[in-house]
């Protein structure tokens, strides 16, 4: 098992500000922030309260409510179950003043509570308390000083804390997404690249286009985007710095530049190209751009994605018929299928410990994301209903997925529980929302 | 910070009207000769070759789209009038060039359809070459499911989507 240190003290809690910027000639904007819907609840997670925070300052609050993104984020997980504001009846800010016997009563496992005030500076203190009902012991005590802009971001901090103590293994709440929109109708459709909260707040242009947009895939240190532009008519494959917006053109050969993928130390980048004549999976060294191309097959090869210990690649290949996902050592030896079950299956996302495979597995007109459990038989789940879902994405700590559908002619994304037991939709007011892909944990 | 926004009606709406635009799926139809050059001194002399004029006119060179079966990528019998048609305009005209965009349906993975997109371009690619096109003439890119002409979840509107477009750069 992976164990990752978060920092959680004062200095680690200033979120640094993500600006992303456009490249030249486009101005740095906004983006429209995505709706969130809860879709279904689940009735096993462990119940905790997140009492609403105190502020005890004479100032005016912050508008950001912490204690609800941390509530948000832990009913999000599906690992937890928070009981709504309505039913807490009481309000202790600090661990002296919880009546344990109240909540025991509630059936609650575990509470927390927490206090804001003004350190002057326009800073913001964030102090907040997790305590096991039952045991009446203090699990968590931790201090975060934030400009009140930032406090989004403290308040992932807290929620990635809090599930680490009580799950144990990493949150991972305080991450990036990054999808593509497409808004407007006919020639006035605009696709934009954006990088948002995991939850979808504080969306970010990183690129627009009136040509599509597809297929963002993250550096390991969350600091880059690879993506395919139309921009000048044919596919190409672009990588970005999300600090600086400075962009690099990595391959517009002739034909397809697809599916980009990095891989895990953050030196190469696995592609589909079809200059040769056929798409075939392809090996970039990013420092001397050479390529060494991995598939030789007369098939489609496409949608790599690398072994966490990076030494072999995991693809889509129709070369039996119909896609299925194969694995070839970068080393070379020829590919072998890993997929036998349903007429197709690409597209697949690995999780940090190549435990868990998500896929697109089609039937029939029905396309569901589902996880090929690789410890336990490979044994398949489906986590989406279809009929037309694509894109999955794991978070990094592999609890959670995001993946792409289609409701009505919109397009939408979904987050889910790894059980697929509960699912959160995102979408756009006013335009389709595709291409999904979640960031690593960041870097403090 | 804004909390929510709501998503309207309306708005969804706006997308689902996403011009369906009905381009029904061509019919053969048998190559026509063109007819002869009128008396104009100007105009070239020796008949039986295309013209630019006839892009426009000609019954079977307007027909610039070439359907497909589901992850199919073989041209079915009744689209080879088009592209005997349409190679024959190559062959007549060698400045002309011609861009072949692949084009599939929604289902499936967007990469995936791409590889399917360009197959498809090169298939008809491969058969206006068959027939005396060059090579030099014809460029193939593909769109996979990128560009949709009709954006409901089913067959018809599938059917009018996985197409290769003929699109003349240099008449």
């Amino acid at each position: 098992m992976m164990i990752r240190h978060l920092k959680a003290f004062l200095a680690a809690a200033l979120v640094a500000a993500v600006s992303a910027i456009v490249p030249a000639g486009v101005p740095a904007a906004r983006a429209q922030s995505l709706t969130l819907d809860i879709v279904n609840g689940v009735p096993s997670a462990i119940p905790i309260t997140i009492v609403p925070f105190a502020f005890e300052s004479a100032a005016t609050p912050p508008a950001t409510d912490v204690s609800e993104v941390i509530r948000n984020d832990l009913a999000r997980s599906g690992k937890f179950r928070t009981l709504g504001r309505q039913d807490i009846v009481e309000t202790p800010t600090r661990g002296s003043e919880i009546k344990f016997p109240t909540w025991k009563l509630l059936k609650q496992d575990f509470i927390v509570v927490g206090r804001e005030r003004d350190t002057g500076g326009g800073q913001v203190r964030v102090d907040f308390e997790l305590w096991d009902v039952t045991k009446q012991q203090q699990l968590l005590s931790l201090a975060y000083t934030a400009l009140p802009a930032d406090l989004r971001g403290v308040a992932h901090q807290i929620a990635d804390q809090i599930y680490q103590k009580i799950i144990g293994v990493p949150g991972a709440f305080y991450t990036r997404i990054a999808y593509v929109t497409a808004v407007g109708v006919g020639k006035g459709l605009q696709y934009s690249l954006i990088v948002a909260d995991s939850d979808g707040y504080n969306p970010q242009v990183v690129v627009h286009s009136l040509q599509p947009l597809l297929s963002p895939a993250w550096s390991p240190d969350g600091k880059k985007l690879a993506y395919v532009s139309f921009e000048h008519g044919d596919s190409a494959v672009y990588m970005q710095d999300l600090a600086t917006g400075a962009r690099q053109l990595i391959s517009a050969r002739k034909g397809i530049n697809g599916a980009p993928s990095f891989s895990p130390d953050g030196t190469k980048l696995a592609m589909c190209l079809s200059y040769g004549g056929n798409p075939e999976i392809y090996v970039m060294d990013l420092a001397t751009r050479q390529l060494t191309q991995l598939t030789h097959s007369m098939s489609i090869n496409t949608e790599p994605r690398w072994m966490p210990d990076g030494q072999s690649i995991v693809f889509t290949s129709d070369r039996s018929g119909k896609p299925q996902l194969y694995q070839e050592p970068l080393s070379g030896g020829g590919a072998t299928r890993i997929t036998f079950q349903g007429e197709y299956n690409a597209n697949v996302a690995i999780n940090y410990d190549a435990s868990q495979f998500a896929m697109v597995q089609g039937s029939g007109n029905v396309y569901r994301i589902a996880v090929m459990d690789r410890k336990l038989g490979d044994q398949l789940r489906f986590l989406s209903p279809g009929p037309m879902d694509e894109s999955p994405s794991f978070a990094p700590n592999g609890s959670m997925l995001l993946y792409a559908a289609s409701e009505g002619t919109r397009g939408v994304l979904y987050s889910v529980s790894d059980d697929g037991r509960i699912r959160q939709r995102l979408s756009l007011a006013n335009g389709d929302v595709q291409s999904p892909s979640w960031g690593p944990y960041r870097q403090h | 910070m804004n909390k929510t926004v709501r998503i309207t009606l309306a708005a969804l709406l706006s997308v689902g009207l996403a011009a369906c635009a009905s381009k029904q799926a061509v019919k053969p139809q048998p190559e026509q000769t063109p007819p002869p050059p009128p008396p104009v001194a100007t105009a070239p002399v020796a008949s039986g070759k295309y013209t630019p004029a006839d892009l426009d006119t000609d019954p079977c060179l307007r027909q610039r789209s070439i359907y497909f079966d589901f992850d199919k990528a073989d041209i079915k019998p009744q689209f080879q009038q088009i592209v005997a048609c349409q190679a024959k305009y190559l062959v007549d005209r060698p400045e002309a060039r011609m861009t072949l965009e692949g084009n599939t349906d929604e289902r499936g993975t967007r990469e995936y359809n791409l590889g399917l997109g360009e197959r498809r371009a090169k298939s008809v690619a491969s058969a206006l070459e068959a027939l005396g096109a060059s090579a030099g003439q014809i460029t193939v890119v593909s769109y996979g499911k990128e560009r949709p002409v009709c954006r409901e979840h089913n067959e018809t509107c599938w059917a009018k989507n996985r197409r290769v477009d003929l699109v003349y750069t240099a008449k």
